[in-house]
């Protein structure tokens, strides 16, 4: 087993802290079917359209949106060459908590120092999803969002004055925590933004992982997806936590075959 | 916020999606800083492909900083050969030939990887919006009327 990414310098207090869900991402990510799937997608001698002159395909961007405490994103970095074949991978996050960015950002660049890897991380950024990305830039991406079903998802209006506080007070920590885990309806409002963002913010050999719980009819979400045409794929790639025959939690994976 | 990073970045707002003129984000009222990184050529190499050269190479001017080469730079010029004396030949009379960085390849490495916006803005050139650096995050969250 790959080592997790120490996050001992994080407050918990207002920011994500690693469970279950993220380290359901962590075991399938560096699963022996997904790193042989994504080493076959981003060798390092395939060609095509997304090579260079001497035939080398170029550098994966890995984008995690939501990266909380960053033990996600650390991993990855940390571990690109197991995962990738490869280590001259990209990796960029989102979070709509500022003090997420800050502490990620610690975290990712924690993880590649200690392990040495040559990965190159870019940068954590605080937004919404993936809006301030460029267009079909993102060949990995990878979202553990909050998928608790809620009665609403806290409002995001009061959010940016929070995010500006060097120390929020306990009201506004815990508004950030629930931005952590409260999904809104069936858990689905804020993957379900999310989802719409996919065929526009991923690269032709993009890939995309999404984690879900049982409560998000995950069955449904599938066949939406392959709802959208041109090729779209999604299959459930992990598992856990399985109580009388569900699955409590799972991981779709979704991409497009071939060129 | 490294200068790489704004390769990869756009306005967040709906309407601007379509507009050719909100990438790249112009630096403005920018602090720099320095932030030393491990090079990696092997990378240099396979991130040629992605830049957005005319791009970058606005940004850059934009922040005062040497100007890019005008074109990409090719594969080969991102190393030399260069001669050293053998390891653990305590005469120096055996010379070996090895691969380093070339000049342009520490240059380019210097730019888009250890030069970070610290504060300062990013402006859309469509809509004019002005997003905040602060401490080296870029905060790219809308006021609610502009989402
Ligand atoms: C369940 S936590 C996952 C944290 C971390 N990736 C992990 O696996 O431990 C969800 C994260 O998504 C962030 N988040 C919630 N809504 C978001 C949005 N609209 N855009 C970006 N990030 C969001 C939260 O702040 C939180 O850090
Ligand atoms: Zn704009």
């Amino acid at each position: 087993m790959l080592p997790t990414p120490s996050t001992s310098h994080v407050c918990f207090d207002r920011i994500y802290e690693p469970a279950e869900d993220s380290f359901l991402l962590l075991d399938t990510l560096s699963s022996a079917s997904e790193t042989s799937f994504l080493k076959e997608r981003f060798s390092a001698q395939a060609d095509g359209q997304d090579s260079n002159a001497s035939g080398s395909s170029c550098t994966p961007l890995v984008l995690e949106i939501g990266v909380g405490s960053g033990v996600v994103l650390a991993f990855v970095a940390a571990n690109a060459k197991t995962i990738f074949g490869r280590d001259d991978v990209l990796t960029l996050g989102t979070d709509i908590n500022s003090f997420a960015c800050q502490a990620a950002s610690s975290t990712v660049q924690n993880a590649i120092n200690e392990t040495k890897s040559s990965t190159t991380f870019l940068d954590i950024v605080n937004g919404d999803l993936a809006s301030s990305l460029h267009p079909h830039s993102i060949d990995v991406l990878i979202f553990n969002p909050p998928y608790v079903p809620t009665p609403c998802v806290p409002s995001l209006p009061l959010h940016p004055n929070i995010n500006s506080k060097p120390t929020p007070t306990f009201e506004e920590e815990s508004h950030l925590l629930a931005l952590s885990y409260a999904g809104g309806a069936e858990g689905m409002e804020v993957t379900n933004r999310m989802l719409v963002q996919v065929p526009q913010t991923v690269s032709r050999r993009g890939v995309a992982y999404v984690l879900l719980c049982a409560q998000n009819k995950p069955e449904q979400v599938k066949e939406r997806i392959r709802d959208w045409g041109e090729g779209w794929k999604a299959e459930t790639v992990g598992s856990s936590g399985k109580q009388a025959g569900w699955e409590r939690l799972q991981i779709v994976r979704i991409w497009r075959d071939g060129e | 916020m490294k200068i790489l990073t704004l390769n990869f970045l756009t306005c967040a707002r709906k309407l601007c999606k379509s507009s050719n003129t909100a990438f790249p984000l112009h630096p403005q009222d920018a602090e720099l800083e320095i932030v030393e990184q491990d090079m990696n050529v092997e990378f240099l190499r396979n991130i040629l492909p992605r830049l957005m050269w005319e791009e970058l190479s606005g940004v850059v001017g934009e922040l005062g900083l040497p100007a890019l080469p005008p074109t990409v730079p090719t594969l080969e010029s991102l190393t030399e050969k260069k001669l050293k004396a053998a390891e653990n030949d305590p005469t120096g009379m055996n010379v070996v030939e090895v691969e380093v960085p070339s000049q342009v390849a520490l240059d380019l490495h210097r730019l888009l990887l250890e030069t970070c916006v610290k504060e300062g803005k990013l402006v859309c050139g469509s809509c004019g919006h002005e997003y905040q650096v602060r401490e080296g995050i870029a905060n790219f969250l809308l006021p609610g009327h502009l989402v």
